[in-house]
C-alpha cells in the first residue's frame, strides 16, 4: 500500500472515530453538567435546610429548658415569702422537692438579701454568708427581675450558671438564685452531633463559651467567616456562614440565638463532612462517566477502525477487479491478434500449398523422366505436408482465440480435455512432458462457458509444465464423477508447492516467478472463474512429490459409467 | 467440351492463378474474378458457368452477399464456398440460401476437384428436369 493513501486511510478513522465522540459526548457532557449542577445545588440547599432545622429545633429545646428552670424558680419565689424562705429548712425542702422533679439539674438553692449577701443557703457547699455584691448577676438584678446569668466559675471554682429572680424594691428587694448543674445543660448541647466532625456549642454575647467545647478541639479555633449562605426563610434568627481556618479547611457554622439573644448556639461541621454523602454520589457518578466515557471512546476507535478496514478491503477489491479487467482486455486482445494473424496467414500457406500442387502436377506432366523427378516429388509432398501442418496450427490458434463468451453450453468434459491437451502439446514436448489421460468417456455432459473453463483449464496445464521445466515429467489429466459432481484434476510430477505457499496461492498477486514474467493473476482468476460456476477449485501438494489440482463443478444429473484409459506418449 | 466450366471469385491472385491453372490441367475451363462485382460480370458474360468457387472474406462484398446475388440471377449455377475458421458461422448460412457446399481454406485440391464434379453432376440433374419439366409444361400445353 501506498503511504499516502494509508495516510489517507488513517485520517478517515481518526476523523470517524472524532466525529462519532464528538457527537456521543457533547449531550452527555450537556445533560450530565446540568444534572449535577441541579443535584449539587439542591442537595446542598437540603442539607443546609437540615442543619438549620437541627440547629433551630435544638435551640428551641435550650430555650425551653432554660424557660422551665426559670419558671420554676419563679414559681417558688412568687408563693413563698422572703421570711418564709428564709427560715428553718423552707428552702432545703424546696430544693429536694424541685430535685426529686428534675433530678440533679438544680444544684443549690439560696437567697440574697438586697446587699447581695446569702442569707438562706441550701446545697452541697458551704456558701451561707457568701457576698454576691460583685457578681454580675447580682448586679444586673436591681434592674430585671428574671436573669438567667453566663455561665462563670464564681466562688465555687466550678462551672455553673445561675437562674434569678427577684422580688420587691428598694430594701425589701430579694432575690432567689437557683444554680444549674453544668454539666446536664452541657449534655443538651453535646447531644447535637452529626457526622463525625459536627459538634455545637454555647456562646454569649462576648463570644465566651458556655458549654465545653469538643473535647479534641484546640480552644482557639479560630473561623474566619467567608460568606453567608443565606437566611434560612422558614426559620427566624437562624444564619448559616461558610468560614475557613487557619489550616484552610472549610466549615459551615449555623447560629441560633438563645436566651432571647443573650446567647448563641453555634453548631459548627467541617464542609467536606457535612457533604461527604453527595461527595460519594458525585465520585460515584464520575466514575461511572468516566467508565462510559472510556467505553465510547473504545467503541468509537474499534468501529473507526473497523469500517476504515472494509473500505480498505472494497478499494482493494475494485483496485484487483479494475485489474482483472485490464488481464482480461488483454487477453482478449491477443486472442483478437492471434485470430488476425491465423487468418492472414492462412492465405499464403494456401497459395504456397496450390503452388507446390501446382508443381506436382506439372511434373507429372512434363517431368517425368527428370534424374531428380523422384526427389522432387518427395520435396513437393513435404511442402504440402508442412503446409498442412501450418494450418493444424493456425486452426489451433484460432479456436484457443475463439470469441471470449460466457455464454453456457452443454460440454463433454473428455472431449473438451483433449482439445487442451492439443494445444499444450507443443509446449508439453519442449518440456519433455508426457501426458497421461485417464478419462471417463461416458460422464455426463456438464453445462459451463467452454472458453471460460478452457481458460482455466490451460492455465493449470500450462503451470504444471513449467513447474516440471526442464526435467520433464508426467503430467496427469482425469476427469469423472465423484459425490455426484463433474471433477476434473490435474496433477503434476514437479516440485510441489511449499507448504507455506499453499494457503496463497489463489490470493490475487502472489506469484514465485521473477519480476515480469507473472502477474500472480492466473490461479486468482481460475478461482473466480470457477466459483462464479458454483464449482470448487483445490490444491494438494507435496514438496518434491508433485501437485494435484481438483476441479469441482455441478453435473445436471449424474451416473457413474466405467472408464478408459489412453496414454498419449511423445517419442 | 471441357469436364466442367468454373469461375473462381477470391481477392487473393496469386491463389486463384494457381488454382486456375491447376483446374485447366484437370481439364476444366477455368474463369477468374477477383472481387463480386467483377464475378456478377463474368456470369453474365459467359452463361455456361456452371460452379462458382466462392472465397468468404472479400474486400468490398462479402462471400454471402454474392452468394444471394448469383443465386437471384443465376440460380441454377451452383455455388461451392471457400472459408476461412472466423467464417464457418457465414459459410453454414451460406449453405441455407442455397450454396452446394463448403470447404475450409486451406483445402486439398483433391476434396476440390470431387466436390467440383459433385456439383457438375448435380447441375446436369437440375438443368434435366427443368428441360423435362418444360416439355411436359409444353406437351400439356399442346395436348
Amino acid at each position: 500500500m501506498h503511504p499516502e493513501r494509508k495516510s489517507s486511510y488513517d485520517n478517515l478513522s481518526r476523523n470517524l472515530s472524532l466525529t462519532v465522540i464528538t457527537v456521543s459526548f457533547a449531550p452527555l457532557i450537556l445533560v450530565g453538567g446540568l444534572i449535577f449542577h441541579q443535584f449539587r445545588s439542591i442537595y446542598t440547599e437540603k442539607v443546609f435546610a437540615h442543619l438549620g432545622e437541627v440547629v433551630d429545633k435544638h435551640a428551641a429545646d435550650i430555650n425551653t429548658f432554660l424557660q422551665d428552670k426559670l419558671t420554676e424558680v419563679q414559681y417558688i419565689a412568687r408563693t413563698s415569702s422572703f421570711e418564709y424562705l428564709t427560715t428553718s429548712n423552707h428552702l432545703e425542702k424546696a430544693l429536694r422537692g424541685m430535685q426529686q422533679q428534675y433530678g440533679r439539674i438544680f444544684v443549690d438553692l439560696g437567697v440574697v438579701d438586697s446587699q447581695g449577701r446569702q442569707v438562706a443557703y441550701a446545697g452541697p457547699f458551704n456558701l451561707l454568708g457568701a457576698d454576691y455584691s460583685g457578681a454580675d448577676w447580682f448586679r444586673n438584678s436591681k434592674e430585671r427581675d428574671a436573669i438567667i446569668s453566663d455561665v462563670f466559675e464564681g466562688l465555687r471554682q466550678s462551672p455553673h450558671f445561675i437562674i434569678s429572680i427577684s422580688q420587691g424594691r428598694g430594701e425589701a428587694r430579694w432575690t432567689l438564685r437557683a444554680t444549674i448543674d453544668f454539666l446536664s445543660f452541657s449534655y443538651l448541647v453535646q447531644n447535637i452531633r452529626i457526622g463525625e466532625t459536627g459538634f455545637a456549642y454555647i456562646l454569649n454575647g462576648r463570644g465566651v463559651y458556655q458549654t465545653r467545647p469538643k473535647d479534641e478541639r484546640n480552644q482557639d479555633l479560630e473561623l474566619t467567616p467567608r460568606r453567608q449562605v443565606g437566611d434560612i426563610s422558614s426559620l427566624a434568627g437562624v444564619s448559616i456562614f461558610e468560614s475557613v481556618d487557619r489550616g484552610g479547611d472549610t466549615y459551615v457554622t449555623v447560629t441560633a440565638p438563645l436566651k432571647g439573644g443573650d446567647w448563641k448556639l453555634v453548631y459548627q461541621q467541617k464542609t467536606s463532612d457535612a457533604f461527604s454523602a453527595m461527595t460519594r454520589t458525585e465520585l460515584v457518578t464520575l466514575g461511572i462517566f468516566l467508565i462510559g466515557g472510556l467505553a465510547i471512546v473504545a467503541m468509537a476507535l474499534i468501529i473507526s477502525r473497523k469500517l476504515v478496514l472494509r473500505f480498505q478491503a472494497i478499494d482493494q477489491e475494485s483496485e484487483l477487479m479494475s485489474k482483472q479487467i485490464v488481464e482480461t482486455g488483454k487477453l482478449a486482445a491477443i486472442g483478437e491478434l492471434a485470430a488476425g494473424i491465423a487468418h492472414e496467414i492462412n492465405n499464403p500457406v494456401a497459395i504456397m500449398i496450390e503452388e507446390a500442387g501446382w508443381v506436382g502436377d506439372l511434373m507429372e506432366d512434363e517431368g517425368k523422366d527428370l534424374p531428380s523427378y523422384g526427389e522432387i516429388r518427395r520435396a513437393l509432398t513435404q511442402v504440402g505436408n508442412q503446409g498442412r501442418r501450418c494450418k493444424d496450427i493456425t486452426h489451433k490458434l484460432l479456436s484457443f482465440a475463439r470469441q471470449s463468451d460466457s455464454r453456457v453450453t452443454e460440454m463433454a468434459v473428455p472431449d473438451f480435455i483433449r482439445e487442451v491437451v492439443d494445444i499444450s502439446m507443443q509446449q508439453a514436448r519442449f518440456a519433455q512432458v508426457d501426458f497421461n489421460l485417464d478419462l471417463d468417456e461416458s460422464m455426463p455432459c456438464i453445462s459451463a462457458s467452454a472458453t471460460e473453463l478452457q481458460q482455466v483449464l490451460l492455465n493449470l496445464v500450462n503451470n504444471a509444465i513449467q513447474a516440471m521445466e526442464p526435467d520433464g515429467g508426467k503430467l496427469s489429466l482425469r476427469c469423472g464423477v465423484q459425490d455426484g459432481q463433474a471433477v476434473i484434476a490435474v496433477e503434476d510430477t514437479g516440485p510441489g508447492i511449499p507448504a507455506a505457499n499453499l494457503g496463497r496461492i489463489f490470493d490475487p498477486f502472489f506469484t514465485t516467478k521473477p519480476v515480469g514474467k507473472g502477474s500472480g493473476l492466473g490461479l486468482s482468476i481460475c478461482f473466480g472463474i470457477i466459483h462464479q460456476m458454483g464449482g470448487e477449485i483445490d490444491v494438494e501438494s507435496a514438496m518434491g512429490k508433485g501437485t494435484r489440482f481438483t476441479i469441482r463443478l455441478p453435473l445436471p444429473a449424474s451416473t457413474r459409467q466405467p472408464e478408459t484409459r489412453q496414454e498419449i506418449q511423445h517419442d | 467440351m471441357t469436364d466442367a466450366t468454373v469461375l473462381i471469385v477470391d481477392d487473393e491472385r496469386g491463389f486463384v492463378e494457381t488454382m486456375a491453372k491447376r483446374l485447366e490441367k484437370r481439364n476444366m475451363t477455368v474463369f477468374q474474378a477477383f472481387d463480386g462485382d467483377e464475378a456478377m460480370v463474368q456470369l453474365a458474360e459467359y452463361p455456361n458457368i456452371q460452379v462458382v468457387i466462392l472465397d468468404m472474406k472479400m474486400p468490398g462484398k462479402d462471400g454471402l452477399v454474392v452468394l444471394q446475388e448469383i443465386k437471384e440471377a443465376h440460380p441454377l449455377v451452383e455455388v461451392i464456398m471457400l472459408t476461412g475458421h472466423a467464417t464457418v458461422p457465414s459459410a453454414v448460412e451460406g449453405i441455407q440460401h442455397g450454396a452446394y457446399d463448403y470447404l475450409m481454406k486451406p483445402c486439398s485440391f483433391e476434396d476440390l476437384n470431387k466436390k467440383i464434379a459433385e456439383a457438375v453432376a448435380l447441375k446436369g440433374e437440375r438443368e434435366e428436369e427443368a428441360i423435362e419439366a418444360r416439355v411436359s409444361d409444353i406437351a400439356g400445353r399442346m395436348g
